[in-house]
């Protein structure tokens, strides 16, 4: 196993503890939205899958192409709905 | 391909200004701006650095799946937020799954590291999928919101966890042997609903943040299947988001993350030490509620989910406006789980126009109930019981409440008198200083308006 893809892996988690510990309550709905908008970057992986020989793993590759973006699209316009609404006195 | 590293990375550092600019109300919409198009960076990458795509393919996909999403988005409720985030993490967790589904049928050699990770993937993202399923259901109202359990659940979890970890590890060592790949799949489907039904209503949030967690992880993991920085770091993002939202839930309660998930509170009610005491209530009508209204100088408001279910957001907004308009000051106490998700009630508060300002939250606002005329309880229950404080027999000890019953008057605006979620009779409600007026709180809340502007 390639050790260098084990330290990008730790060092996002510790990246990622701490940029959002920073977001306020207010905030959590939408930053719950957006994140899941970023895990759509599964979408990454399924377009790479659909490459894959025999029916089988073209089809499940076509069904997570689907699913990864209906979690990206979704998710980045619905976060963005919400934003639009927040205002100050 | 060295370059398509660089790409990713690019979109990763994307990812996280934009999870930046997430930390204030000001920047946010832009920082949201960023991480799209960071993704879009991401997708348009890999279309281009690997051959053999069946490009016609990708996009039927990838229409079908804009469409889907974008109506979803378009049409949802700022109420029904809790439940479309839910489903749209099912949708991502199932994606992880599936791509490593795909990686497993491809034909040659598997190195075991790669067989582990297709399993941990298939696992986390299948669970995923059926446990957010199980949580939208829940919250849309499909399944019964109350914690559903049968006996020996337990034991029957820890039964299909060892299972699980029998059969991964035989499918990392027999490749071949397909049947355990399918008892993987599976075995992760049941998991993920037998984890999620026992949990009640009042403990949502914190369900919703950890299944935004395990999505995360499926993605990061789905990572090391294809060797992917992108995913990894996107993934490992995510992962730690939901965690921290997760744990931010459970303080909140002051319960831990084994107790939400196994606990099933709200199942029974507690009778052990204030158990058959009866309560007598002071009955109002939004009339005389008007008087005290009137008589106030300071309000704070206490959203709860039955707000969200009358969808009585634009009422309280109305009647603030008018109370303001008096002189008057007007408050908003945020209980960190009010509602069913992290933040739920701000949202629902910001569609009506309310200043993100006078929103605060449990610590900033407890202090001010102190010189605080009237408390306006609505459709909150659980983060107001007192109980909290000193009934070690209660579920719900230990969890940090907002401090209304220290108003000089708490009007508390319910439907009827049943318990909250996590089923629980509130002594509030008996006490000397609180009124209650019945009704759909939005009902409620438009004739209490009348009623102030006819005084």
């Amino acid at each position: 196993m390639d050790i260098n893809i084990l330290t990008v892996f730790i060092l996002a988690v510790f990246v990622g503890i701490e940029i959002i510990t920073k977001v306020p309550p207010t905030l959590h709905t939408p930053l719950m939205s957006g994140s899941n908008a970023i895990s759509g970057i599964a979408v990454v992986g399924a377009i790479i899958s659909t490459r894959i020989d025999g029916e089988i793993g073209t089809w499940l590759g076509l069904a997570a192409v689907i699913f990864a973006t209906i979690n990206v699209v979704g998710g980045f316009m619905v976060t963005d709905r919400m934003l639009k609404m927040f205002k100050r006195d | 391909m060295g370059w398509t590293n660089i790409f990713y990375v690019f979109a990763a550092v994307l990812f996280i200004l934009g999870i930046k600019q997430l930390s204030h109300p000001k920047t946010a919409r832009n920082g949201n701006l960023i991480a799209s198009i960071g993704m879009l960076i991401a997708i348009v990458t890999t279309l281009l650095a690997y051959g053999q795509l069946d490009l016609r393919l990708i996009a039927v996909g990838m229409i079908i799946g804009a469409i889907i999403g974008a109506t979803f988005a378009i049409r949802v409720e700022m109420t029904q937020m809790p439940q479309m985030v839910a489903i749209f993490n099912g949708f991502g967790g199932g994606a992880s799954a599936l791509v490593a589904a795909a990686e497993f049928t491809k034909s040659g050699d598997i190195t075991s590291f790669t067989l582990s990770t297709i399993s941990l993937s298939v696992f986390v993202g299948t669970l995923t999928f059926t446990g957010s399923f199980i949580a939208f259901g829940k919250l849309q109202g499909f399944v019964s919101g109350k914690p559903l359990v049968f006996p020996g659940q337990q034991l029957f979890n820890a039964l299909m966890a060892l299972c699980l970890i029998f059969f991964s590890v035989n499918l990392v060592m027999n490749p071949a042997d397909i049947k355990f790949f399918y008892a993987v799949i599976a075995l992760s489907a049941i998991l993920g609903v037998t984890l999620t039904i026992p949990i009640g209503g009042a403990d949502m949030p914190v369900v919703i943040s950890l299944l935004n967690s395990y999505s995360g992880v499926a993605a990061a993991s789905t990572g090391f299947v294809l060797m992917n920085n992108g995913l990894i770091i996107s993934g490992a993002l995510v992962g730690a988001s939901g965690l921290i939202l997760t744990n931010i839930m459970c303080k909140g309660m002051n319960r831990s993350l084994a107790n939400v998930i196994f606990g099933a509170v709200g199942l029974e009610q507690e009778t052990s030490s204030n158990g058959g005491k009866q309560i007598t209530v002071k009955s109002y009508s939004t009339e005389e509620a008007a008087m005290i209204f009137d008589a106030a100088e300071k309000i704070i408001v206490v959203p709860g989910y039955g707000l969200a279910v009358a969808q009585a957001q634009h009422a309280v907004r109305e009647i603030a406006d008018h109370l303001i308009a008096q002189g008057k000051t007007v408050l908003y106490a945020i209980h960190p789980v009010a509602g069913r998700m992290p933040g739920h009630m701000n949202v629902l508060l910001a569609e009506a126009n309310i200043p993100y300002d006078q929103l605060k939250d449990l610590d900033e606002i407890n202090p001010e109930f102190e010189d605080c005329d009237v408390a306006l309880v609505l459709g909150a229950n659980d983060v107001v019981n007192p109980a909290a404080r000193h009934d070690t027999g209660s579920p719900i000890y230990g969890m940090p409440i907002l401090d209304v019953d220290k108003s000089r008057t708490v009007i508390i605006n319910k439907r009827t008198m049943n318990p909250g979620f996590a089923g629980i009779q509130n002594e509030l409600f008996g006490f000397e200083n609180s009124i209650m007026v019945f009704g759909d709180a939005k009902e409620m809340l438009q004739q209490l308006l009348k009623d102030l502007k006819d005084l």
